[in-house]
């Protein structure tokens, strides 16, 4: 592991200043919705004078929903671990989930009880915070085996949400189900797809008001991606929003006002696609949602369009690759702005936004930080679509930046795939891109932006591909490899404001795991060769990790225990897309098995068996 | 020596021939008798076509060029549901309860007898004579003329 700063220490000197200005509103828009329930914990340690007041005042202590927050920060105002003691840190106490394939859920904290969610079958299990995590009662919805051979990238899920006495999740054939948190006893399940037409559902739901908000995976199946919100009381569905086809499947009306000309239009999601193709066409919603109760709005990326051979969806493929703003209690769409028109390298826009109130060119603006598959992260104006910055995080050769006077991306046509049987080569970021899914965290004490992410480029050939119900339809030869520097992970600390990088620490494997930012100054992170990594938010100097027994992809989450004290807690079990090769015993002498994955981590086997368990840590 | 160009000319042709009107394999025959082989996998044509066909009916999707991805691994020695040819027809005809949808309908049996053979050659259970030696593709694992045969082992799903 090798720590590189990045730009002259009096930069970082005067970053610091601007720390107490940048902070803004993410914190504010942290729900209330639950009390503090911890009554009896004393007042938190002293923390710096520059941390928002209202963010340590407010810390319930819990962990809800797996972004932490609606604005997304995953940042905790937790401060009893801190860059002093976490060398002390120790396990408190673990507990195998007996399933062997990727754990990418954040376990949620409610009052004195951990939920935990497992990739296919999808158990709930419920564990008794006052007693070691001692087993309460365990959820078993059974999901169809058949949905397994239907997911693109093993088969995931990436956590549950908590409101009003409810636990949210979705199973891979498709249910949305609502259980009763204290009984562990189903309330309701409703159906939302099909597993026969390649569907599955994978994210995590976000609960906003009195709707659970979901959404499709399935963008290598050819699916045609949709967002919708269920009554929480119920799980009736109250409004459903396609991504791709006519303006009233999308839920466009008179009041969608895109930012740019290119995304403004009548029946885009059918004119920008050959005819019907959109009906195929992908534009899923299987990362994540942020929600801002002042604007109303939630925020949404789309995946990408199928098949992945661009060759034979000739046009800009609305609305695959971009950033939705819907009302929350309509769903329908206010703005629209698509990162990627036209994706040739599986560029999904499905990751999260980071809603921020922050300081630019010297007044305040209410933005959404988006670091994209594409390789920028992105500062947009969240209540116009405007992007006001992006900025290059990994090396890039598919583009050459983003015009930030027409929003378009300025892409290098020589890298692109639209040729069926032409070689391309050296193309950055991977399919996978410069950040996946992994979902990055933002401390109001730094002011930084901490990005889990990826070094990887790839060769990639398009072919033809034909669609068949249920099986993929992806069109793509892809090898995978490392990108320039031979590491294949980058854990990137990031200052939005100037948009660039603070620090940076290499990791051999990809970053697959969520990030955690304190109010400790400690930041979270795993490595899929299987340590749990806490590092100084500050300077990103290592401060303790831990071997856990199998890789990491999971989010690291941190609460207050019943008995006052702070916990970390983290899922290992490797799999997911980067993990494929060990979770679903791939065969590594294909390059491009795991869609071209394999090839780039053929030597995760030597350093990661399976297996579910939840590490808990605790200071002695 | 210059005998020998005549030689391979003349052994080579059973491996060429292409008969479009041989029937397929009886299915009902393949599952009873225990000594049962696929004719089609003696002869590069049908190897041929069942790699064709493997991307075609978007095989490759989720088995990649026998490494796996969303479906398991074919080119190893793991087989959950069986390595005899009758198996593996059985296998794409029926489908499989973790995943493997049914071709049934959506394939002629003589191709899904192809496809068994080719799926067969993933781990080197065809003579190498007949066996693909090419891929006209990004370059991926070695041709299936050159894939050693690997051992046999039953296993279930990861």
């Amino acid at each position: 592991m090798k720590i590189l700063f990045i730009g002259p220490a009096s930069v970082r000197r005067r970053r610091l200043g601007a720390f107490a200005a940048v902070m803004m509103a993410a914190l504010t828009l942290t729900c209330s919705r639950t009390t503090n329930e911890h009554p009896s914990a004393g007042p938190l340690t002293a923390a710096a004078p520059i941390l928002n007041k209202y963010t340590q005042d407010n810390e319930d202590g819990l962990w809800t929903m797996p972004a932490k927050n609606y604005a997304s920060t995953r940042f905790s105002g937790l401060s009893e671990i801190n860059s002093e003691n976490v060398k002390n840190l120790s396990l408190a106490w673990s507990f195998s989930t007996g399933v062997t394939r990727g754990h990418e859920a954040a376990p949620l904290v409610v009052n004195d009880t951990m939920f935990v969610v497992t990739p296919y079958p999808n158990i709930l299990y419920a564990l008794d915070l006052t007693n070691a995590g001692k087993l309460k009662w365990k959820y078993e919805p059974q999901p169809a085996a058949f949905s397994q051979g239907v997911a693109c990238c093993d088969v995931v899920n990436r956590g549950a949400a908590y409101a009003n006495g409810k636990i949210f999740y979705n199973t891979l054939d498709n249910y949305t189900v609502a259980v009763d948190a204290s009984s562990g006893k189903e309330l309701w399940k409703t159906l939302l797809g099909d597993i026969n037409k390649g569907q599955t559902m994978t994210m995590a739901p976000l609960v906003v008001k009195n709707k659970v908000v979901v959404g499709n995976s399935g963008g290598e199946m050819g699916v045609r991606g949709w967002i919708a919100a269920l009554d929480e009381s119920n799980g009736k569905i109250a409004w459903q929003a396609y991504n791709t086809g006519p303006d009233a499947d999308c839920l466009i009306g008179p009041n969608f006002k895109p930012f740019y000309p290119q995304d403004q239009g009548h029946d885009l999601g059918v004119t920008s696609w050959p005819p019907d193709a959109w009906k195929i066409g992908g534009g899923t919603v299987w990362g994540w949602i942020s929600y801002d109760p002042e604007l109303n709005l939630i925020y949404y990326g789309t995946a990408n369009p199928g098949p992945w051979n661009p060759g034979q969806r000739p046009g800009d493929n609305k609305w695959t690759c971009g950033i939705f703003a819907r009302n929350a209690d309509t769903g329908e769409a206010v703005w629209f702005y698509q990162l990627t028109p036209h994706d040739q390298h599986d560029y999904d826009g499905v990751n999260e936004q980071i809603l921020l109130d922050m300081p630019l060119n010297g007044s305040t603006r209410k933005v959404l930080i988006h670091p994209d598959r594409n390789g920028y992260v992105y500062v947009i104006d969240r209540t116009t679509g405007q992007t006001l910055s992006a900025n290059p995080f990994v090396h890039v050769t598919t583009s050459s930046g983003v015009d930030l006077q027409t929003g378009k991306l300025l892409v290098n046509a020589e890298k692109n795939t639209d040729q069926v049987g032409k070689v391309i080569r050296d193309i950055c970021p991977a399919s996978p891109g410069a950040k996946d899914w992994q979902p990055s965290a933002f401390s109001p004490r730094t002011g930084l932006v901490y990005l889990p992410h990826n070094n990887l480029c790839q060769d990639a050939e398009s072919v033809e591909t034909g669609y068949i119900a249920g099986t993929p339809y992806v069109g793509m030869n892809v090898k995978m490899y490392a990108g320039p520097g031979g590491h294949r992970g980058v854990f990137t600390a990031w200052d939005p404001i100037a948009g660039r990088a603070v620090w940076k620490i290499n990791e051999s494997f990809p970053v697959w795991s969520g990030a955690l930012a304190t109010a400790g100054d400690v930041v979270f992170y795993g490595t899929m060769d299987g340590y749990f990594k806490g590092v100084d938010a500050r300077n990103g100097q290592q401060l303790w990790q831990f071997k856990v027994g199998s890789g990491i992809i999971g989010q690291p989450m941190t609460y207050r225990g019943p008995n006052g004290k702070q916990y970390v807690a983290i899922l290992s079990g490797v799999g997911g897309w980067a993990g494929a090769i060990v979770a679903g015993q791939l065969d590594p002498h294909d390059p491009t098995g795991a869609l071209g994955f394999v090839n780039a981590v053929s030597d995760l086997p030597n350093y990661s068996t399976t297996g579910g368990m939840v590490y808990v840590f605790a200071l002695p | 020596m210059a005998l020998l160009p005549v030689a391979l000319t003349v052994t080579s042709c059973k491996r060429e021939e292409r008969n479009f009107n041989t029937p397929p394999p009886n299915v009902s025959e393949a599952q009873t008798n225990p000594s049962f082989k696929n004719p089609l996998e003696e002869n590069a044509y049908s190897l041929s076509e069942g790699k064709r066909l493997f991307s075609q009916y978007n095989c490759n999707g989720c088995h990649a060029q026998g490494g796996g991805g969303m479906g398991p691994a074919l080119m190893d020695e793991k087989w959950i549901y069986g390595a005899r040819p009758e198996q593996v027809f059985a296998t794409i005809v029926e489908g499989r309860p973790n995943g493997m949808p049914s071709f049934r309908g959506r394939v002629q049996e003589t191709q899904v007898w192809q496809l068994s053979a080719y799926v067969r050659s993933l781990s080197g259970h065809v003579p190498k004579d007949a066996a693909s030696s090419r891929d006209d593709h990004m370059q991926g694992k070695p041709p299936e003329s050159r894939t050693k045969e690997q051992p046999i082992k039953n296993t279930s799903p990861p």
